[in-house]
């Protein structure tokens, strides 16, 4: 396979939009990328096909009365938590990885531990605690004698303050295998170039880890804009809010889905405009990261830096955990039982399968992605993981409607040839239940693994085919090794996101397979949320082995 | 055994070990209150009920995807809103049944027998008793009045159960004298609508407002736990139309594969035996007048209820929906 010289970065305008015929036919990658790729388009199709058959009559309303408050919101909360999880993620990623501090090595694993927390149980938490009929507000009645004038937690700046501390790790871990392959050598040719500590970070260590920086933030945001569960608790009205509105109390699943579509473009465009913002620049690997670079923050710094790096992981993660842990006591004598074993089992199963073939399918596409570089094939990887940016409720039927539609085939077939009533053969099924994730959840596994690839320079591909490797051997000798931390990231995401998913689980799992997330469902359905505190906390515990295991392996790496 | 049993759950085998009795049911009421029941009747009777739990909204559009390949014999809901829908989407089939016309008022079921109630739930006006006197108590409507501004809680108009409540105030009053009364609750609120009931109730009991409208099986949960909260039930609209009741209740799947054991199953949950286990496992009250409520619910005392037919609430839901946008209700 001929490649022209790269001379502009990765993502330079593609020679050519369509590819011929034959060299699609023939060429596995791309033919593997588009199969991944076809995938997600069809749950997605179908909830874009709403598009073609517009509600008048919902949109009108929906314009007049309840769409423009909401947007305000919306751009509000994406600008917040936007904000908040690059500022937490990149300055916990810096300390952790380019830095020394007391507690650095505890605190680089424990930052990611609010990922295994649900964000919509992050924020019951701080209601319950932070509302006016919370403990707090309580005691300060009691102490000052009377009404104390406290920001309400049910606010814009409550929900974006959860949202963020539910959200940052996603920043943290991608800036942070950045600034560990390149951090600190970055810094040295900073000073080389005469610039201080400071102005390197912003001039040359922050800018070459913009690609992982902007693959977090995008998950962020992605999950942020199709969030439902966390932004209910506060009774905060987004865009998902219109589209839930839409489709279960005006019953028009119709006008919900064509909301949803104005949201996957709106990622679409999103996703698009970061490419082209960068399209011009080139990322390469600056070497293997040595411990002995660190910069030694001794004194107060390094105890200031230790004392922010607690009260993150405090807020974030212990006062939630702990105060699930006092409500699982008061349940756990009525509601703990056997089969508990068997929730816990699912979850892990669904997650640690899911994990595996997502990790894989992002492997494809990101490969495919850098050895075709036709139009083609870049849209096709960049669509493959929209999924990610609809709320889940909307992808479950999206996922669902197709899945019913070829059992149905299926069923007339047997019966026809065979005979036989079939009933539904994929739908309740896990063959039905892991392609449904690996739709809601490329992109999660995809943009740690894409910004990995990009790390790795195109000479180690010419000096590789110099020495006659190619295709397959090449991504297995030469890429695998180098993407090793990519990989375990974009596992380790996946593998969480699977266990707290609902909608999908709820509406694709098999008769009597219920996991911890369809736990906490059927507690909160009827608003007994010190009840779910229980299966939360198993949830929590089981997030703990995914994020075991990534930390042992990375310190390993 | 575990691999066994992913073997299956691969295959799709799980559920599709085929006794000859066995009734299928979609419930979005949750499994903590329909899995005491299920298993009783199998006790009493040796049939299986298998049973899968979802949102209504999910419940309804896997329904209409699987068609008729779809397993499910019977459907559950928390309100009569969906089951309305599910009727109108031809989800739901019609079923002649002596002893459910018996057992289930008029008012509680589908006027074209395609569901029907299963226990009542009552959403009514709640005081903090240290604040409020029930004599100022009269109506829903009242709530809007000048004596209550910055004294009123409610919980968001997401909610189906308020849609419901607002959906019936149409019937009533028609949407113009509706949207009046919900812009004036608007207009009384002492702080944003809540996400639940029970921190709804909270807020009520904690002063931060002074009454509000809940639905009473969260009353009753949470003085379970809470036994010396200031809070007290008042039946509103007594000398007119009644309390607002809602239902939960089920419905036979238009292709549903096992008709005869679901309809049993139907007429059975609407028997004696099976209503109190129905209601009292959430302190709702039974939708049979033969059978008596909980003693914690039946101390709430009686009321007059709403008799307009409940699928009211699920035809006006969308004009409800749009009218509290319109009123600034979130």
């Amino acid at each position: 396979m001929k490649e022209k010289p790269v001379s502009a970065g990765d993502d330079a305008l593609p020679s050519s939009f369509i590819p011929h015929p034959s060299s699609l036919l023939f060429d596995g990658w791309r033919l593997a990328a588009v199969a991944i790729a076809l995938l997600i388009v069809v749950p997605l199709t179908v909830v874009l096909s709403s598009l073609l058959s517009p509600e008048r009559e919902e949109w009108g309303h929906l314009l007049e009365y309840v769409l423009p408050g909401l947007l305000a919101n919306t751009f509000r909360l994406a600008l917040g938590v936007g904000l908040g999880v690059t500022l937490l993620g990149v300055s916990l990623a810096w300390l952790t990885a380019a830095c020394d501090f007391p507690g650095r090595r505890f605190f680089s694993w424990a930052l990611l531990l609010p990922l295994a927390v649900p964000a919509y149980v992050t924020a019951f938490v701080y209601v319950a605690l932070l509302d006016f009929t919370g403990p707090v507000q309580t005691w300060l009645r009691e102490v000052a004698g009377g009404p104390v004038a406290v920001p309400p937690i049910r606010s814009a700046g409550g929900v974006i303050g959860v949202m963020s501390l539910a959200l940052y790790p996603y920043v943290y871990l991608l800036a942070r295998n950045a600034f560990l392959t390149q951090g600190c050598r970055a810094l040295e040719a900073a000073q080389s170039l005469g610039y201080g500590r400071v102005a390197g970070f912003f001039k040359v260590a922050l800018p070459m880890a913009r690609p992982w920086i902007m693959g977090g933030l995008m998950l962020a945001l992605m999950e942020t804009l199709a969030d439902f569960g966390t932004v209910a608790v506060f009774n905060y009205d987004t865009f998902t809010t219109a589209i839930y509105k839409t489709w279960f109390g005006l019953f028009s699943l119709q006008g919900a889905s064509q909301l949803a579509s104005v949201l996957i473009l709106l990622v679409f465009a999103l996703i698009a405009a970061e490419q082209l913002s960068r399209r011009r620049l080139r990322y390469t690997q600056a070497g293997r990261h040595s411990r002995a670079d660190r910069i030694v923050l001794s004194g107060t710094a390094g105890w200031l830096s230790a004392a922010y790096a607690a009260l993150v992981l405090a807020v974030g993660f212990v006062l939630p955990v702990w105060q699930l842990g006092v409500w699982t006591a008061q349940v756990a004598a009525q509601d703990f039982d056997a089969r508990y074993l068997d929730f816990l089992w699912h979850s892990l199963l669904l997650g640690g399968l899911a994990a595996a073939i997502t990790a894989a399918a992002a492997l494809v596409l990101a490969y495919a992605r850098r050895q075709r570089r036709d139009a083609f094939t870049q849209i096709a990887t960049r669509v493959a993981t929209l999924g990610y940016a609809v709320p889940g409720p909307v992808l479950a039927v999206g996922i669902v409607i197709p899945l019913a539609w070829f059992d149905r085939q299926l069923a007339f077939l047997a019966k026809d040839w065979l005979g036989m009533e079939t009933g539904l053969l994929l739908q309740g099924t896990l063959l039905a239940m892991l392609p449904a994730y690996l739709t809601r959840f490329l992109a999660v596994g995809y943009n740690p693994v894409d910004s990995a690839m990009q790390r790795i320079t195109r000479s180690v591909d010419e000096a590789a085919r110099t020495f006659g490797v190619s295709g397959l051997a090449m991504l297995r000798r030469v890429h695998l090794p180098m993407l090793r931390g990519g990989l375990l990231s974009a596992a380790a995401l996946v593998f969480v996101d699977v266990m707290k998913e609902m909608p999908i689980t709820l509406m694709t799992r098999p008769f009597g397979w219920d996991t911890l997330a369809v736990r906490i469902f059927e507690m909160t359905s009827e608003g007994e949320w010190e009840r779910a505190a229980l299966p939360a906390v198993a949830l929590v515990l089981a997030g703990l082995l995914p994020i075991a295991l990534l930390v042992r392996q990375s310190e390993r790496a | 055994m575990k691999f066994l049993s992913i073997l299956l759950a691969f295959a799709g085998l799980a559920a599709a070990s085929a006794s000859a009795a066995e009734v299928v049911v979609y419930s979005a009421r949750n499994e903590q209150l329909i899995k005491p029941l299920f298993d009783a009747y199998t006790k009493e009777t040796g049939v299986k009920v298998t049973f899968i739990t979802d949102k209504e909204g999910a419940l309804l559009q896997r329904l209409k995807a699987e068609g008729q390949n779809t397993p499910a014999d019977m459907l559950i809901t928390v309100d009569a809103g969906n089951l309305w829908e599910a009727a109108r989407e031809g989800l739901l089939k019609p079923v002649k049944s002596k002893m459910l016309a018996a057992n289930v008022p008029a008012h509680l079921r589908d006027p074209g027998d395609r569901w029907f109630g299963l226990s009542v739930r009552a959403r009514t006006i709640f005081y903090n008793t240290q604040k409020v006197k029930p004599a100022d108590l009269s109506t829903y409507e009242d709530l809007g009045s000048a004596k209550w501004k910055g004294r009123l809680c409610l919980r968001t108009s997401k909610k189906v159960y308020n849609q419901s409540l607002v959906a019936m105030m149409i019937a009533e009053h028609g949407e113009a004298k509706t949207e009046q009364v919900v812009k004036s609750w608007v207009a009384n609120l002492a702080t944003d609508p809540f996400p639940d009931d029970t921190k709804m109730l909270e807020a009520v009991a904690a002063g931060q407002c002074d009454v509000g409208i809940a639905n009473t099986y969260y009353f009753g949960r949470l003085m379970e736990k809470k036994p010396g909260l200031p809070l007290a039930v008042f039946w509103p609209n007594q000398k007119g139309s009644g309390v607002h009741v809602n239902v939960s209740g089920a419905g036979l799947t238009k292709y549903a594969k096992h008709e005869k054991d679901a309809l049993a199953l139907l007429e059975w949950l609407s028997s004696p035996k099976a209503q109190n286990l129905f209601a009292d496992v959430n302190l709702e009250y039974p939708v049979n007048p033969a059978v008596k409520s909980d003693p914690t619910v039946a101390a709430w005392g009686t009321f007059k209820q709403n008799v307009v037919n409940v699928s009211k609430a699920g035809e006006l839901q969308a004009a409800a929906v749009r009218l509290m946008d319109r009123a600034g209700y979130k």
